[in-house]
């Protein structure tokens, strides 16, 4: 059967013919809809991990107990998950297992470009780097028979367009895998130092194996083209590179990456009178040739940051331009992206930023971050997820120092962040007597990444109900004295709340409590929670509308203001009744719907 | 030789599946295909965009500036932002319709004026009346499926299978008012 798949979809594919028994994942844009997909499968036990780490060690254990296990995350994630994989990197595995990290050339969502091809040769564990989703699928079904047979978890790095692209894909069939039945290996499994000394013999003697494989490995080939130039490539970077050389050059395509092939490496490059090394990011093809003495055109020619898409290659390569149709650029203005009409963050967000000038928001990574932006601008940092609340309290003991010190941190971040790693944080602000103001926007969804579930949602990822995490209780159990839980729509509570907290040289929680509108399960339970949710609408009485356009601070989409009559109208279609803005009206101008008579 | 299709146009419209639609006729055709997205913000009213690429052999997947050889646009702004994508002589197909951005919303920065008057004469272009048909049929998501519709005329692919992949794309109960949007949209051309 053939269909037409993205990466991340074929990696799923791949996941299910390798008969893999249990996955875990915590989303992160590009790598989110990989367990998405897996979750669909009935056979494999698919779970959202609270955060990277956690997922890897579940997968870790998986592995332990004799399955095929699999892990995905965002390149980032790859840095909270660190820990557990350099260590897992020296036992081995007992199922196969493959930990699938999605990078970002070009940094299309993400805050850095970090380039995880290293943490293989950091951890020192084999590699593969696909292309396009044939490979995807493909690769995936090897991998795991690599990493049974080298004792290794395999690094599988993807990036932002092998994972978002749709291609052709040829399935194949599902091979039956048993599991493996459990045996106690402590001089595997056990990483006290006795046994760690022992294991790093063993994995420079697989490093050594994996060398020789990857001189001969299937995933590394050479297209010969009868030419004087030579291409060196894996990845997206290889599409990209046949699109802009085509046959005019010779390649040698590599997609088993660490450890590389010298050899072939070596003898390729004699071959050939000039080679380019065409690849994203880091140089890290092109550092090894140069360590094998060979000369190369890499990141000297090339730019060292954002994608190397054909047009890129042709510019620097061939100097050749693609002009495209010019415009006049007053004929458009920016789009960012903004809160949903009825975000549960809009309340909050544009109370905290009337006139209070004593504060600092420490900021955090979720929906919310799009506050950075018009017309709140509100977040003075953000750093990686869970760090508001820990920056914040850093920021804040500095700041004391000064005897006048008016200035307050309000540290900021979402229930999936919150569950993520703010917890810690907000232990040690509590263990280290803190003051800070710590909000947790908890609109019960995993926004950002598109709704997907999490502790506190009151859903598992395959549909099932779950124990819905209290975060007040939570709260309170870690020692905080201080915590209010809130309706954000509701503005006054929201101000009010916020001064209340501003009084307090303890440290504070504040929790709101509304779901995000895309929220796509509810249980029973909930409805009673939020009256009327999302089943209202707002509207503008055209007479009372002065056109003092105060309303249009709450940042709502659905708000829109005539230039020609001054007035603002509602637009009926995407309104959902929040009342924001219906506070915000100075001159009572905005109603509920059918309460206008 | 391949060819590229850009479909742009803001959060919610629609673009994805028309592209979607568009790879699954190519492909039932015998085409090689590959069809690009950036994911992230497109739910929360930005710029959106989908590139489709078909051919004997395709093999990158994204449309570089200068290089599509039609654009497709669901919103006139769109439109403007992206004809840098369009290769010179391509074609765009544009519905004539408005979206403010969170910038226009305000009042302060308006809406660009006479954005049709100012790219109609920069490339072959088509205007397509998308959002008044739509409204017509009594909803305004089956935009796509209007512009998909003119789209398949100035492909010259009437030949090909689309009722196929637009039942396969669409919710049975919302196939017939899918397939008389298309068919609107072939007669806008
Ligand atoms: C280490 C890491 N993992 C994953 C991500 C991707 N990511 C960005 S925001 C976000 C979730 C935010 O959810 P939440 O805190 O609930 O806020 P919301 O978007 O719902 O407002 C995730 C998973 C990331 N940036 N960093």
């Amino acid at each position: 059967m053939k269909k037409i798949l993205s990466g991340n979809e074929a990696v799923a594919r791949g996941v299910y013919e390798a008969s893999v028994h249990y996955a875990s994942a915590y989303p992160g844009t590009p790598s989110t809809e990989i367990l998405q997909n897996i979750s669909t499968h009935d056979e494999i036990i698919a779970e959202w991990a609270s955060n990277e780490k956690v997922a890897l060690e579940t997968v870790i254990g998986a592995s332990i107990a004799g399955g095929r296990s699999f892990a995905s995350m965002k390149h980032v994630g790859v840095n909270v998950a660190a820990d557990p994989l350099f260590t897992f990197a020296y036992t081995g595995v007992t199922g196969g297992c493959v930990l699938v990290t999605a990078d970002e050339p070009g940094m299309h969502s993400s805050q850095n470009e970090q380039d995880n091809r290293n943490y293989a040769k950091f951890a020192k564990i084999p590699m593969m780097e696909p292309s396009n989703s044939q490979e995807s699928k493909d690769m995936i079904v090897d991998a795991y028979e690599l990493s049974e047979e080298y004792n290794s978890v395999v690094l599988f790095r993807m990036t932002t367009r092998v994972c978002h692209s749709k291609g052709i894909v040829e399935f194949g069939n599902r091979k039956e895998v048993k599991l493996i039945p459990y045996e106690k290996k402590f001089d595997k499994y056990v990483a006290v130092p006795a046994i760690g000394r022992k294991l790093r013999h063993k994995v420079e003697e697989r490093i050594n194996r994996l060398k020789v494989y990857s001189e001969t490995s299937k995933w590394n080939y050479e297209v010969d083209n009868n030419s004087t130039t030579g291409v060196i490539s894996s990845g997206i970077s290889y599409e990209y590179a046949k699109e802009a050389f085509g046959e005019t050059v010779s390649y040698l395509k590599l997609g088993f990456t660490y450890p590389l092939p010298s050899k072939l490496i070596s003898d390729f490059c004699d071959k050939y009178d000039k080679i380019f090394i065409i690849e994203e990011n880091d140089p890290y093809i092109e550092d090894f040739v140069k360590i094998l003495g060979k000369e190369c055109i890499g990141k000297d020619l090339f730019p060292y940051t954002g994608e190397m898409t054909p047009d890129v290659i042709k510019k620097y390569a061939l100097s050749q331009n693609l002009d495209g149709i010019e415009l006049d650029e007053d004929l458009f203005v920016g789009r960012p992206p903004t809160f949903c009409s009825g975000c549960p963050h809009r309340g909050f967000f544009y109370e905290l930023g009337k006139k209070r000038k004593q504060i600092i928001v420490a900021g955090d990574i979720g929906c919310y971050s799009l506050a950075v932006g018009e017309p709140y601008n509100m977040m003075d940092w953000l750093i990686c997820m869970g760090a508001s609340l820990s920056s914040g309290h850093g920021a804040q003991k500095i700041l004391d120092l000064d005897p006048n010190n008016k200035k307050r941190i309000v540290s900021i971040l979402g229930d999936s962040t919150f569950f993520h790693t703010g917890i810690n944080s907000l232990i040690n602000t509590v263990y280290n007597g803190g003051n800070t103001i710590n909000v947790i926007l908890d609109n019960r969804t995993t926004g950002m990444t598109g709704q997907q579930d999490n502790p506190g949602s009151g859903f598992k990822l395959q549909g099932d109900y779950s124990t819905i995490l209290d975060i007040e209780a939570m709260v309170k159990a870690i020692g905080i004295k201080h915590v209010r839980r809130i309706n954000p729509n509701d503005l006054e509570l929201v101000k009010e709340t916020i001064n209340w907290a501003l009084e307090l040289d303890e440290a504070s929680v504040i929790i709101t409590d509304w779901p995000c509108v895309l929220k796509k399960k509810y249980r029973e339970e909930d409805f009673g929670l939020y009256n009327d949710m999302w089943k209202t609408k707002d509207i503008v009485i055209e007479d009372k509308c002065t056109g003092c356009k105060i309303c249009l601070k709450s940042g709502c989409p659905s708000l829109i203001f005539d230039p020609e009559n001054k007035k603002v109208i509602i637009d009926s279609n995407t309104c959902v009744g929040c009342d924001v803005c219906l506070q915000i009206c100075p001159f009572d101008a905005i109603v509920k719907e059918g309460l206008d008579e | 030789m391949s060819n590229s299709i850009k479909f742009v146009g803001v959060g919610g419209q629609g673009t994805i599946l028309a592209a979607k639609i568009m790879c699954a006729v190519l492909i039932n055709a015998g085409y090689d295909v590959k069809m690009s997205e950036i994911h992230g913000m497109s739910q929360r009213n930005g710029s959106v965009s989908s590139e489709v690429r078909y051919g004997e052999k395709v093999y990158s997947p994204v449309i570089e500036k200068g290089s599509a050889d039609i654009l497709i646009s669901f919103e006139q702004m769109e439109a403007a932002r992206n004809m840098d994508y369009l290769k010179k002589g391509g074609i765009l197909i544009v519905n004539n319709h408005k979206i403010n951005s969170m910038i226009t919303l305000n009042g302060k920065t308006p809406y660009p004026k006479n954005i049709i008057e100012s790219i109609r004469g920069k490339a072959k272009t088509y205007i397509i009346d998308a959002q008044k048909y739509a409204n017509e049929l009594g909803n305004v998501k089956v935009v796509n499926l209007i512009m998909l519709g003119a789209l398949s005329k100035i492909l010259d692919s009437r030949h090909l299978d689309w009722e196929k992949a637009i039942k396969e794309s669409v919710k049975p109960r919302f196939l017939d008012i899918n397939l008389k949007a298309f068919s609107i949209g072939i007669s806008q051309v």
